[in-house]
């Protein structure tokens, strides 16, 4: 009798200790580590923009982490050195045709393939499916020729129209549309509904996570474009704002390290701003789908 | 194939035209003249095409300097596939605690991914500097001198890291969602039957989580084959010497820069097509149709 009782009370001893643990101990050491990962995370951008306040002279000065006092002067002398107003608004262009563009394209194709009967639908989605064989630098130099052929280089075109074309969003919106019930579009026929009508007032509106998460990682994928805008797009009308960061880089001879970091600053808003507004809607996207 | 169609004939052929009209202009007809290219000796200058056979390849396949670029970038894509994607599922097992303020480490860490590689190469190549980089001055004091700009070694470690950093946001994303899609009852059941958390991790967390880890395997090999091309263009541009000269620099240079090499360039697109494509299929065989987010 007395055994036992001993054996309870160290019982509730052990599991009151365990508690603590689980509910004090554990949080603060979790708590310790995401600091640190994400302080990791955080630190080279935190420096770059403390050190687009500073004058030379200040960041000269080894691990001078206060602000500067060249913000007004660093950001103007960005802003029109690399002339970031206008490429901004020719990147916002493409930024925006290219997601709009490819999401409208895909639901269009995915509607096709689930809602009607399509003869050669295998060969539909094999050739669809060919674009994720072939990205861009596979077949740049004849891509480049081809915009050449068709004068579109230095155009809206050029750095917009090969993007179009997607076997993601394809494949991500039929994969969606098969998961719906297909209660829906008996009922939307019963009701003398036509295909457009239940495209755009049915289809659509359940599938705007998804369109909200393809969006946002279209429109960060091509405000981030590179290469093919370093190729094809010279002109100050179409010149796309990550190249604007390697004309900051090379100017004459010492890199002005204020100002490049302030034109960074000014370039990385709009697709951080995006994220941080869709962040929610991005995640749901990718949990919300089922597998096929 | 379901009864619940529409009955039209011709609209569904009228919807998939646009898409399937841009992949035969812009994706199979230059894939089509890149395999021709690649089998002729071109002079742009004198408009001369010659028919030379394999021998673009023959040669790129015996020149140390494409053995050189391919195994730089074979290198590079290991670690940050390795690297990344280990710390990357590091932080989002932390990050996904259900624990109170857990959020806000979330957002804390996936927003690299809004960062494009021309602006990661920027920040990294400041805290990198070798006269004001913290890091490198940071270094400096307790006796390890690192410089990108002489060193192949640590030019090549340059890019790697910032690169790795560059793709943590991206892979946290992803691997949230794919814990998140994990039953916690499994786990709790697991945790009563007495399993504890490194079991938990690879009995359960890991296993269920492949397709995603797959997924991410696949997205960070293409980021470092392709995307990384700016990156090393603001920073490196290729050297010192060839130390960060990856494939897809090689091939910008040749393709681009020297207007003889037009053939030996998509001799190289060629070769990358064969590599991608061997991992996309890869990617089918083990992880299936899933996710196709880019």
């Amino acid at each position: 009798m007395r055994a036992w009782a001993l054996r309870t009370s160290t019982a509730q001893f052990d599991s009151q200790a365990q508690a603590i643990k689980r509910k004090v101990v554990y949080p603060v050491v979790m708590h310790a580590l995401m600091i640190l990962g994400v302080l990791l995370v955080i630190f080279p951008l935190a420096y770059a923009i403390i050190l687009s306040t500073q004058a030379p002279s200040e960041y000269y000065q080894i691990g001078n982490l206060l602000p500067g006092s060249h913000v007004i002067n660093n950001y103007t002398t960005a802003w029109t050195r690399a002339n970031l107003g206008q490429l901004m608004i020719n990147t916002f262009i493409v930024a925006l045709i290219v997601p709009i563009g490819k999401i409208a394209l895909s639901i269009s194709a995915a509607f096709a393939l689930v809602y009607f009967r399509v003869r050669g639908a295998p060969i539909i989605l094999a050739i669809l499916f060919l674009t994720h064989l072939l990205p861009l630098p596979v077949r740049i130099v004849p891509t480049y020729e081809l915009l050449t052929q068709i004068q579109w280089v230095n155009t809206f075109q050029g750095l917009t129209v090969p993007f179009l074309a997607s076997a993601t969003g394809v494949l991500l919106f039929r994969q969606f549309f098969r998961t719906l019930s297909l209660d829906l579009v008996d009922a939307a026929r019963v009701d003398g509904a036509g295909p457009f009508q239940f495209l755009f007032r049915i289809l659509i509106p359940v599938s705007r996570t998804n369109i909200g998460a393809l969006f946002l990682i279209e429109f960060i994928y091509m405000w981030n474009q590179y290469l093919w805008p370093l190729l094809v797009a010279n002109s100050i009308e179409t010149r796309q704002v990550q190249i604007g960061i390697k004309q900051l880089v090379a100017t004459d001879s010492v890199i002005e390290w204020g100002v490049l970091m302030a034109g960074t600053g000014m370039i990385i808003i709009p697709p951080l701003l995006l994220l941080l507004l869709l962040q929610g809607t991005l995640m749901n996207g990718l949990t919300s789908k089922e597998d096929i | 194939m379901h009864s619940s169609s529409f009955p039209s004939r011709w609209l569904p052929y009228l919807l998939i035209a646009p898409s399937a009209l841009l992949v035969v202009i812009f994706f199979i007809y230059p894939a089509l003249q890149s395999l021709y290219l690649s089998l002729y000796r071109v002079n742009l200058v004198r408009g001369q095409y010659l028919y030379v056979g394999l021998e673009n390849f023959e040669r790129l396949l015996n020149s140390q300097e494409y053995i050189n670029s391919l195994v730089t970038t074979g290198t590079f894509t290991l670690f940050v596939v390795v690297v990344g994607l280990s710390l990357s599922l590091l932080l989002a097992l932390g990050a996904s605690q259900r624990l109170r303020g857990f959020s806000i480490y979330r957002t804390l860490l996936i927003w690299p991914f809004a960062l494009s590689p021309a602006i990661v190469g920027a920040i990294w190549a400041l805290i990198t500097d070798p006269t004001i980089g913290v890091l490198t001055n940071g270094l400096k004091s307790i006796g390890i001198n690192f410089n990108r700009v002489t060193s192949s070694s640590d030019a090549f470690l340059f890019i790697c890291i910032a690169a790795t950093w560059n793709m943590l946001g991206y892979n946290v994303i992803f691997f949230l969602a794919g814990l998140k899609n994990i039953p916690p009852e499994l786990l709790e059941a697991a945790s009563l039957d007495g399993a504890n958390v490194w079991v938990r991790f690879w009995k359960i967390v890991f296993p269920l989580l492949s397709p995603t880890t797959f997924f991410l395997l696949i997205m960070n090999t293409l980021y470092a084959c392709f995307e990384v091309f700016g990156l090393i263009d603001v920073t490196t541009q290729g050297g010192p010497g060839r130390a960060t000269n990856m494939l897809i620099y090689k091939l910008y240079n040749d393709g681009f820069k020297n207007i003889n090499l037009i053939g030996s360039a998509s001799a190289q697109s060629i070769l990358l097509l064969i590599m991608v494509t061997t991992l996309t299929l890869l990617q089918f065989r083990f992880a299936g149709r899933r996710a196709f987010y880019r």
